[in-house]
């Protein structure tokens, strides 16, 4: 029995050695409910779908080239794959895999990437936010449709003009009116921006900040809601919609199963949409029949490659034609992107660019 | 724009603001300075969430945040008090260890409704014209309301606040007049924690109902600033906090009806600008201190061996 045991500990201990470390590095909290929570649900499914490996995860690490110690530690416990997921970790990232060749690195939303071992990985978020556009036009009787932004980036300012698009297909004389936050997560004040679009006549909500509070809000007030990150629907049983959500777990376990089977590739930037499954929509039954009929179309549609939202013709706030008609906003463009399409309400603030 | 609705507005944002403000202004009478408001939140925050999760109860879980809040402001009063260790250090540290904490444990809760405090409308006032908005709140703004005078009360016309402001102010007087100086710290940091952490469980039980981490989002910090703001008095607390809530509901408002808004940027920062000039001309300016009326002893750790 004893040596029964004792085999089982070795072989235990063993099997450590043998596991492949996925180390992951995150700004913010596990329990924001927006971007890291939905990065950390990607490791959990790492975790549940390769066998062999192990993971790790540092929370709260600084958005800036200081990240470097934390990256330097992983690799100095044995972590061989690990994944950044913050804009202001890319330097420290490509610093860290100049010097250290034999770890995979991975860094997602920025733009640098070499072989043979940093990629750049991000995920087309504005394909899932123009369907969710689609149902909100839908769904508004006002022609007034709130939307809770957080802080003026490119990123931001994509998803919210596909999430536009989406409403001008369906509804060309809607308007979309956005309020700034001016952070990832407050819920109370997310609260207040979602009551203020309310009392000024919207009758569907849509964010971009990482909390429920809106999705909860409008259940309150009795208005249509739709989320953002990950499936929010437990805030709001009646009133609330759809939501574009993250997948990076199929993209984490497809890259750690290459990398062990060898047959990985680093370097490149990888920027994976809805043919992928790495960003997706998810709806609830509050979407009517016909609503969900228009968006699997278009789903089909940009699975297949035969439409961008992003084609032109692109008008914006100023009336100026930014894309011409039948052209395709290139990706470059995409990434820089810093002007409203013209059926937003709202200014971008000034200092951020 | 409706005036009833931002009237409402500034009252919900500013009312986390007056219950911490409220707190810090009962601790800091009594010459003890504790910069640990937003991790006393935090705390509040999620026991008050996980309470409701549990037992559906939101008056029960407003209490066990008042409680846990008094019981963690418990290790500030050990350490500024018993120990006389640098208030500025200790206060950092429970705000660091309040977050921590509160990030570790709520992990469990994140994503997941619970029961909140429903809006309750008081008979008759309700109805008035504008006015009425004051009176179509939730239990806890009410108690807000309730609380600065009695504060103000307790602190300018008891014997009780008579001896706590004697301790902020002179506490080898107040200890040769018989007052246990040291008791009477630890009960004011101990309430403080308690009104801190309503705050923050106003964020979790009543604004919304939900967890996430680090959710007070900088309330703490505006709280420590708007003390000064309100020369250590309730009724200027109450100005100050709502005043707070309308400047962030109005600049929400503007934009959410279109107008061109007021430099979102400047808007947002300035709270944590004045916080900043607020602190520093405290820490630096005797004078200043005098003049706006902050107890005398604030900050200085009392030893009784050095008088006698």
């Amino acid at each position: 029995m004893r040596k029964l045991m004792a085999f089982a500990i070795i072989a235990l201990v063993l099997s450590l050695f043998a596991a492949v470390k996925v180390g992951f590095l995150y700004v913010g909290p596990v329990g924001d409910f927006g971007w890291t929570y939905a990065h950390d649900l990607g490791r959990r499914y790492l975790e549940d779908h390769v066998p062999g490996v192990v993971t790790t995860y540092i929370e709260n690490v600084p958005d800036s080239i200081e990240s470097y110690r934390y990256i330097e530690d992983l690799v100095k416990k044995g972590y061989k794959i690990i994944f950044t997921t913050s804009f202001g970790f890319m330097d420290a990232t490509a610093q860290a895999a100049k010097k250290y060749k034999d770890v995979y690195f991975f860094h997602c939303s920025g733009y640098k990437h070499f072989p043979p071992n940093f990629t750049a990985y991000f995920g087309r978020m504005y394909q899932p936010s123009f369907l969710a556009g689609l149902v909100a036009g839908m769904m508004t009787k006002t022609g007034k449709i709130g939307y809770v932004a957080p802080i003026p980036i490119p990123e931001v300012i994509r998803i919210t003009n596909a999430f536009a698009l989406g409403v001008k297909v369906v509804n060309p004389k809607a308007r979309v009116h956005v309020v700034w936050t001016g952070g990832w997560f407050d819920p109370a004040k997310e609260r207040e921006a979602a009551i203020a679009l309310i009392e000024g006549g919207a009758d569907v909500i849509a964010q971009q900040t990482d909390s429920a509070a809106p999705v909860e809000t409008a259940e309150e007030k009795g208005v249509y809601s739709i989320g953002y990150n990950s499936d929010m629907r437990a805030f709001g049983p009646s009133y609330y919609l759809a939501a574009p959500i993250w997948n990076w777990g199929v993209y984490y376990t497809k890259v750690v199963k290459e990398i062990m089977d060898g047959s990985y590739q680093g370097g490149g930037f990888y920027w994976g949409g809805m043919e992928d499954g790495i960003v997706e929509i998810s709806m609830t039954d509050n979407v009517p029949e016909r609503v969900k009929a228009v968006v699997e179309a278009f789903k089909e549609l940009i699975v297949e490659g035969k439409f961008d939202p992003f084609t032109g013709p692109l008008y914006d706030q100023s009336g100026k034609l930014r894309i011409e008609a039948g052209k395709r906003m290139s990706d470059d463009a995409l990434l820089s992107m810093d002007w409203f399409v013209d059926n937003i309400v709202g200014e971008i603030p000034k200092a951020e660019h | 724009m409706n005036i009833e609705g931002l009237i409402a507005a500034a009252v919900r944002m500013g009312t986390p603001l007056l219950f911490a403000t409220l707190g810090e202004i009962i601790t800091e009478r009594s010459g003890i300075l504790n910069l640990g408001l937003e991790g006393l939140m935090l705390v509040g925050a999620l026991t008050g969430f996980a309470t409701s999760y549990m037992t559906g109860n939101v008056w029960l879980a407003f209490f066990a945040a008042l409680i846990v809040g008094a019981l963690f402001a418990l290790i500030h009063a050990f350490m500024s008090v018993t120990l006389r260790v640098n208030q500025v250090v200790s206060g950092l540290a429970l705000t660091m260890l309040g977050s921590g904490i509160s990030g570790i444990l709520g992990k469990a809760f994140v994503g997941k409704p619970a029961a909140k405090f429903q809006i309750v409308n008081v008979p008759g006032l309700s109805q008035v014209p504008i006015f009425g908005a004051f009176f179509k709140m939730d239990p806890l703004v009410y108690l807000g309301y309730v609380l600065v005078p009695l504060l103000w009360l307790f602190i300018f016309r008891t014997r009780w606040g008579l001896t706590l402001r004697a301790v902020g102010e002179e506490p080898s007087a107040a200890d040769s007049r018989g007052i246990n100086v040291f008791l009477v710290r630890y009960l004011a940091t101990m309430a403080g924690g308690a009104l801190t952490a309503a705050g923050g469980a106003y964020l979790s039980l009543a604004a919304t109902s939900m967890w996430i981490e680090n959710m007070s989002a900088g309330r703490g910090w505006i709280a420590i600033a708007l003390v000064i703001f309100s020369a250590w008095e309730p009724f200027k607390a109450l100005v100050g906090a709502y005043l707070f809530g309308f400047v962030m509901s109005l600049q929400l408002r503007l934009q959410a009806v279109g107008v061109a808004h007021v430099s979102a940027d400047l808007l947002m920062m300035l709270p944590y600008l004045v916080t900043v000039v607020a602190m520093i001309l405290f820490s630096f300016s005797e004078t200043f201190r005098k003049r706006i009326g902050a107890p005398s002893a604030l900050g200085v750790p009392y030893a009784r061996e050095e008088k006698s």
